[in-house]
């Protein structure tokens, strides 16, 4: 081989090895420019989302839609009682559902860590989690409305909290489980109860009542299991043994319907919905970054 | 009225529309989840985040009005109507955008349910992406690999498990997503073609739409069949995507 020859060799390998590069140069800027993208549809979507709402809810809110039962078609109403019956269910599932979700939360991260009894409860609990809310809903149905007979309240209470208790019971254990244990282990002689009330749950405080909030917010817009249970109800009423209003079943009612007042008034539930589940999710996110 | 009920436009309806959303969401969710850890400046990052996760906070009912009164509209004078256009007289791929372009059936629930599902795939791989231990992706950029390079060839490999854990959690919400697929779907239950415009049925929509009005008796029986069934597919899709996450996590114990 002569020289010539090893050189021009070497320089077709160098000039492979740049085209290589920069081959791989373009497929990373493309990769990149594809990521950017992505993120641009993501959040394409939200703004359009919320921008629409609230054009179209602010145009249909009135005072009237804050203090006016919902009307028939084409008439002039408001959603008061829809509006009353979703804060009174959100409300006392909450009651009942947080209590529940925090003891068990606690029992997964201070009680019993890894026995078999905890690892069946989480994995149970992280398939409630994501499990379709409607099939709560058939589930209450069955235990309840078809037992009495009659679409309640408290058919819907009941629904909302077993939505709720899976939440927290995962925040709950999770937030306990970030405290060190060498704060539990300093309470030197005090008895398990007391070292879990006044040391870790304060602790972690914070993010115990994040976790409810945010349970709160899941449950404010739950529309699937309210449908067979608490159903619907036209007008005003504080009896939980009666069918009861709420604002996503109204919305869902109203929005499907051909009434341009009732699409109107379905736009203002949205609205306000929106606004309240948003709020509440913001609210919990500076809380947990406070501490 | 006779008295026989089936499930298969349902099931069909729901796995459909579940397959055309995690079409869409997986690579707009890998994208995302590239963007949040690899791309974006430290400042950014929080409130991107955060924007993403906001989508999954937009309670479905939103997300169905949003749909059906300002999402298909646009669908189908933008996007199905030129669709039909330019190859309604393809043969077989014809068939797929055949039937009346209105905006609202299969296709259009696919959409919604992908950006609904998005949040959950994109912040499960941001966080098994972050968990990839920074030594080794370190070690690749030293030996002068991309960015792309590292994530496609030393992230993904070694969260994989956790990558496909998230999909499969997203596929179970998108399968048990009940309101926004009840506004946009077209409580159609019929099946006489394959079309993506054809309106159609879920089974969480005809559980919607149907239950508090069926009779007692075997309408009744047969949605809350219809209900087990949809629970036994959301079960063993949570399940493994459970099983695909705990996975990751003990290798994360090993290797590191």
């Amino acid at each position: 081989m002569t020289t010539g020859d090893a050189l021009l060799r070497a320089a077709a390998i160098e000039e492979s090895k740049a085209a290589k590069y920069a081959q791989r140069k373009i497929i990373n800027r493309i990769a990149l420019a594809l990521a950017l993208a992505a993120m641009s549809f993501g959040l394409f979507w939200l703004f359009w989302i919320l921008i629409e709402t609230a054009r179209l809810g602010l145009e249909g809110l009135t005072i009237a839609t804050l203090t006016q039962m919902t009307p028939p078609p084409n008439d002039e109403g408001g959603l008061a009682n829809a509006i009353y019956g979703s804060f009174l269910m959100v409300m006392l599932a909450t009651c009942v559902g947080a209590p529940i979700g925090m003891m068990a939360g606690i029992y997964l991260a201070e009680f019993d860590t890894e026995g078999w009894l905890a690892h069946t409860t989480r994995f149970v609990n992280d398939i409630l989690l994501s499990a379709p809310s409607i099939v709560i809903g058939l589930f209450v149905y069955a235990v309840l409305v078809s037992t009495f007979k009659t679409f309640s309240g408290w058919a819907g209470i009941m629904a909302l909290a077993l939505i709720v208790i899976p939440v927290v019971i995962r925040t709950t254990e999770n937030m306990l489980q970030l405290i060190p244990s060498g704060l539990r282990e300093a309470a030197l002689g005090a008895p398990k109860w007391k070292v879990i009330m006044s040391i870790t749950l304060k602790a972690a405080r914070a993010g115990v009542v994040t976790g409810v909030l945010l349970a709160v917010a899941r449950i404010a817009g739950e529309t699937a299991p309210l449908l067979f249970t608490a159903l619907n109800n036209q007008f005003w009423t504080s009896s939980l043994s009666e069918p009861m209003a709420s604002l996503p079943v109204t919305i869902f009612k109203f929005a499907m319907s051909p009434y341009e007042n009732w699409q109107k008034l379905a736009w203002a539930g949205v609205f306000l919905i929106t606004l309240a589940v948003l709020a509440l999710n913001i609210l919990a996110r500076i809380i947990t970054r406070v501490r | 009225m006779k008295e026989v009920y089936g499930g298969l436009v349902m099931i069909y309806g729901t796995l459909f529309t579940s397959f055309i959303a995690l079409l869409i969401a997986v690579p707009v969710s890998f994208g995302i989840a590239l963007f949040l850890t690899e791309l974006s400046p430290a400042w950014l990052k929080r409130p991107l985040g955060t924007a993403i996760e906001l989508l999954a906070a937009v309670p479905s009912i939103v997300y169905g009005m949003w749909g059906l009164l300002v999402f298909s509209p646009v669908l189908s004078t933008y996007v199905q109507q030129p669709l039909q256009k330019a190859f309604g007289d393809v043969p077989y791929l014809g068939a797929l955008f055949s039937g009346p372009p209105v905006g609202i059936g299969i296709l259009s629930a696919g959409i919604i349910l992908a950006i609904m599902i998005i949040p959950f795939i994109a912040s499960v791989m941001r966080d098994v992406f972050e968990v990839t231990p920074p030594l080794l992706k370190e070690s690749a950029y030293a030996l002068g690999a991309t960015t792309w390079e590292v994530v496609s060839r030393v992230v993904l490999p070694y969260t994989k498990a956790g990558v496909i854990g998230g999909i499969m959690l997203g596929l179970g919400r998108a399968i048990g997503e009940t309101m926004a697929v009840t506004f946009v779907i077209g409580n159609f239950n019929q099946l006489d073609s394959i079309s993506l415009f054809q309106a159609a049925n879920s089974i969480t929509s005809a559980l919607a739409n149907e239950f508090a009005e069926a009779g007692p008796g075997l309408h009744q029986a047969a949605l809350m069949y219809l209900g087990l069934v949809l629970f036994f597919i959301t079960f063993v899709v949570l399940s493994l995507s459970k099983v695909l996450l705990a996975q990751l996590k003990k290798n994360e114990g090993a290797r590191t």
